[in-house]
């Protein structure tokens, strides 16, 4: 009798205590989510939350801020990225999944993977040293050559090359949520029946007939999912594009320009902020990343879910 | 005849196109494991290990109290944030299994492990660092806990979700309470790959960076103290590689070189061992 | 002038890797005809009904030997399949609808062979769902998706699409098995009607509807061609013990 008792007490101990442990990340979500907007109050009191998003005054003297440029270079690096990783990704996954062998299919989605393994100083370090000179001295000069000598184009590619810009974080970036994107797409890709896939050559067509009008079709959803988790991947990376961005607050059309992005904000002034409205205007930030991340990434698993469903 | 000819050719053209794109991304990943070798191999010496902080104009200096600094706050982070997520997994593969809470507490944290981690360090700097008034490498622990723990958490989910649902029945069905059930029934069978988890997840914050900057800091000696702020390998690096001098670059190279070969190597075993154990046919 | 036999099989033998699963299977096939291959589960008669259109080689390691002949070629040894396949159809056992519209479905086979003139395409494509008793049901909606019809009517959708670009044959693997009654009747009254636009080939593992509607019967076990025959001949008067005991049930 009393073992049964005894076993009772403890089930309902470890019962509550596994509880308690699930419980705590809705609650860290939900406490950073109020800690933050405590901390940036003073900020949005002073600014106003909406003239703190569109003005690029950052000036640490006058204790005047304003958070445009860091969102501009978010918002820019970000888009970049994704807009050169999304094809490269989508090629990566189709090679894996319908065109490399079945015995090597295992090593190249792993070598894929390993990329996601590599910490994100690496990124930045490889980034500063390696590809930024390369940057500097061979690629930018030919894009200002070509590219830069087209109509509108010419824009994006005004200023002296140095290596250290918006283009070269974008690149970093779009190498580092490669394997995130890819990894989406591979399981999507791998849900289309095969019956389905049998009936496209069946009708007489070609490989990449197959992946055009059937396979990417029918992973719209799960393909959606995997580019806007790499966006919510993106939007919160920080080492890899402090070293070679420049952290400068402000706002420039050309890729050439060094700028700021939020986390590489908080990463280079957090620490130097000497006054209140200082430090408020940096936690404004955060709460404004971590909100659109938040956003994102739900949107993210949203899209993915309904790609399983179907 | 023709109208087949061009088809074929296209179809070659894109998968020609599939191939590069998977080269490209083969081509990066060795391009930069390759610059990390080269350029981190010449500076392991023992002098990495024994010696410390140097200003610059000194020769020598190592990294022996930024190492031992990374040990220290990712061991903290561990011994935090692997019972918490393995508790809380186990709780939602276990008692909560058909609830919707524990179906919205598993998809919260899918979300969680990839909020920016540079938040998490704010956050933290907020709940501790600043009521404290200094950093510390417990603060740093804390931050890098709270990124643990919901990857800890889905991966015990997982994992706990694949051992039959016929095996707890068989237990139960000789009069074990649940709780008896978890421990010699469903972890002995999932212990391979929740060990496994739990590498792999610490491997995921050992590297990090951005959440350790503004919670412990850094720092330019040995030190053993928790409570004060303390060097770690990746923060160090930072500050070397940012640094003018070139001997600072050739240590940050030294200590990117470890913490990678670390990390991967760790992945990789994990990998090996998952792939042994359940080829076995366990 | 015409073959009366569109396909002739000479000592089909395949293997899938190292381990041979049809062995040395000779056939030939009337145009214009129904022929059934029926036997139990494994007998190999849908790997058999995949040689016709060389499903086999979407996978590794698989190797024919012998040949078969169409139209006095042999698609055994055609370098590549897509020409083949545009002219020897197959209907799978689950329908098949790809994710696009209804009448976009029908026309991929026409569209693939480079036909682009919309109002061809429109009158090719109202042709074959007629011929596949589904016009009349889907004459409103041919712009909706595909997913949207039952499952009887995906299958006769899947039927239209194969129609639509003429093939000579048309491969039927177990095509009814995923229907209910009343879809299944339908689709075996079609599969009677369409004998005069193409010769039809059918696996069953359904003796009854074999004896429906094939003209000829083909009994399949264990790799082998046991016997074949016409149709009301072969379940009245079989000719090898094994055939008679899988008819009356002896097995399988």
């Amino acid at each position: 009798m009393s073992e049964k008792t005894g076993f009772k007490l403890r089930n309902n101990l470890f019962f509550y205590v596994s509880l308690l442990c699930a419980y705590f990340v809705p609650l860290i979500i939900i406490t950073m989510f109020v800690v933050l907007l405590k901390e940036s109050y003073p900020a949005i009191e002073k600014f106003g939350l909406f003239h703190f998003i569109v003005s690029s005054t950052w000036d640490p003297v006058k204790g005047i801020f304003g958070g445009a440029a860091p969102i501009y270079g978010t918002v820019v690096t970000t888009g970049l990225s994704l807009l050169i990783a999304a094809p490269l990704s989508i090629g990566i996954a189709i090679f894996i999944t319908q065109i490399s062998p079945a015995r090597l299919k295992g090593i190249f989605g792993a070598a894929i993977e390993l990329l996601a393994s590599i910490p994100s100083i690496i990124y930045g370090m490889w980034g500063l040293f390696v590809l930024a000179p390369i940057m500097a001295n061979h690629v930018e000069p030919f894009l200002k050559e070509t590219l830069g000598r087209l109509p509108v184009l010419e824009y994006l590619f005004r200023g002296t090359p140095i290596g250290i810009d918006l283009l070269t974080a974008s690149i970093i970036l779009s190498i580092m949520i490669i394997p995130f994107i890819t990894s989406v797409a591979r399981d999507s890709f791998e849900l289309v029946p095969a019956t389905l896939i049998e009936s496209a050559y069946g009708m007489g067509a070609t490989k990449w007939e197959v992946i055009k009008d059937i396979i990417l079709p029918y992973s719209k959803n799960g393909l959606f999912g995997g580019l806007i988790l790499g966006l919510g991947r993106a939007i919160g990376e920080t080492m890899a594009v402090a070293f070679v961005l420049g952290n400068k607050h402000q706002i420039v059309l050309s890729l050439l320009g060094a700028s700021s992005t939020i986390p590489v904000t908080l990463a280079n002034e957090f620490t130097e902020a000497d006054t209140k409205i200082y430090l408020s205007s940096l936690f404004l930030l955060a709460l404004i990343l971590f909100v659109s991340s938040f956003i994102v990434l739900s949107l993210a698993k949203y899209l993915v879910i309904k790609d399983r469903k179907t | 005849m023709n109208g087949t000819r061009k088809r074929k050719l296209i179809s070659t053209f894109f998968i020609l196109i599939c191939i590069l794109s998977a080269a490209t991304g083969l081509f990066f990943l060795v391009f930069i494991l390759a610059d990390l070798f080269v350029k981190g191999i010449h500076s392991i010496n023992w002098s990495l290990f024994t010696q410390d902080f140097t200003p610059p104009g000194i020769p020598g200096g190592g990294l022996r109290y930024a190492i031992v600094g990374q040990l220290i706050i990712v061991g903290l982070s561990i011994f935090i944030g692997i019972p918490l997520g393995l508790l809380g997994g186990t709780f939602i593969a276990e008692y909560g299994r058909n609830h919707k809470i524990a179906k919205l507490i598993s998809a919260l944290s899918d979300l969680a492990t990839s909020i920016p981690s540079i938040v998490v360090g704010t956050f933290v700097y907020a709940v501790i660092v600043k009521p404290a008034g200094h950093f510390s490498a417990i603060a740093g622990a804390v931050a890098l806990a709270i990124i643990m723990i919901p990857v800890m958490l889905k991966t015990t989910e997982n994992i706990l979700k694949l051992v039959p649902w016929s095996l707890r029945e068989a237990a139960f069905a000789l009069g074990a309470p649940y709780y008896k059930v978890i421990f010699q029934i469903v972890y002995r069978s999932a212990a391979t790959g929740l060990l496994t988890g739990g590498i792999l997840s610490a491997a995921r914050i050992a590297g990090e960076t951005a959440p350790l900057l503004f919670t412990s800091l850094n720092n330019n000696f040995l030190s053993f103290d928790i409570t004060k702020p303390m060097a770690s390998l990746t923060v160090t690096i930072y500050r070397y590689a940012m640094g003018p001098y070139d001997n600072w670059h050739r240590l940050a190279w030294a200590g990117s070189f470890l913490i990678t070969a670390f990390i991967l190597f760790v992945t990789i075993i994990s990998r090996l061992i998952i792939k042994w154990r359940y080829k076995k046919g366990a | 002038m015409h073959d009366k036999y569109i396909l002739r099989v000479k000592s089909l033998n395949f293997y899938y890797g190292t381990k041979q699963v049809l062995f040395d299977i000779n056939m030939d096939i009337e145009r214009n005809k129904v022929t059934a291959l029926i036997g139990p589960s494994g007998c190999g008669k849908t790997t058999f009904l995949r040689c016709f259109n060389r499903m086999h080689d979407l996978y590794r390691a698989n190797r024919y030997e012998g040949s078969i002949l169409y139209n006095g070629k042999d698609i055994l040894k055609l370098k590549d399949s897509i020409e083949l396949r545009s002219r020897i159809g197959m209907v799978f056992q689950t329908p098949t609808p790809f994710p696009m519209s209804i009448f976009d479905n029908v026309a991929y086979g026409l569209k693939l062979k480079g036909i682009k003139n919309r109002a061809q395409l429109k009158e090719r494509v109202e042709d074959a769902l007629i011929k596949a008793a589904l016009w009349n049901e889907v004459r409103d909606r041919l712009h909706s998706p595909a997913t949207g019809l039952s499952g009887g009517q995906q299958q006769r959708l899947v039927i239209a699409r194969a129609l639509a670009v003429e093939p000579d044959v048309l491969l039927f693997d177990e095509p009814t098995s995923a229907l209910d009654p009343i879809a299944t009747a339908k689709i075996e009254e079609l599969i009677v009607e369409l004998k005069k636009f193409t010769t039809i080939i059918i696996v069953t593992h359904n003796m009854q509807q074999a004896a429906r509607v094939s003209d000829y019967t083909a009994f399949f076990y264990m790799g082998r061609l046991i016997e074949m025959g016409k149709t009301d001949d072969f379940f009245t008067r079989p000719k090898k013990k094994e055939t008679e005991d899988y008819i009356t049930g002896k097995f399988g």
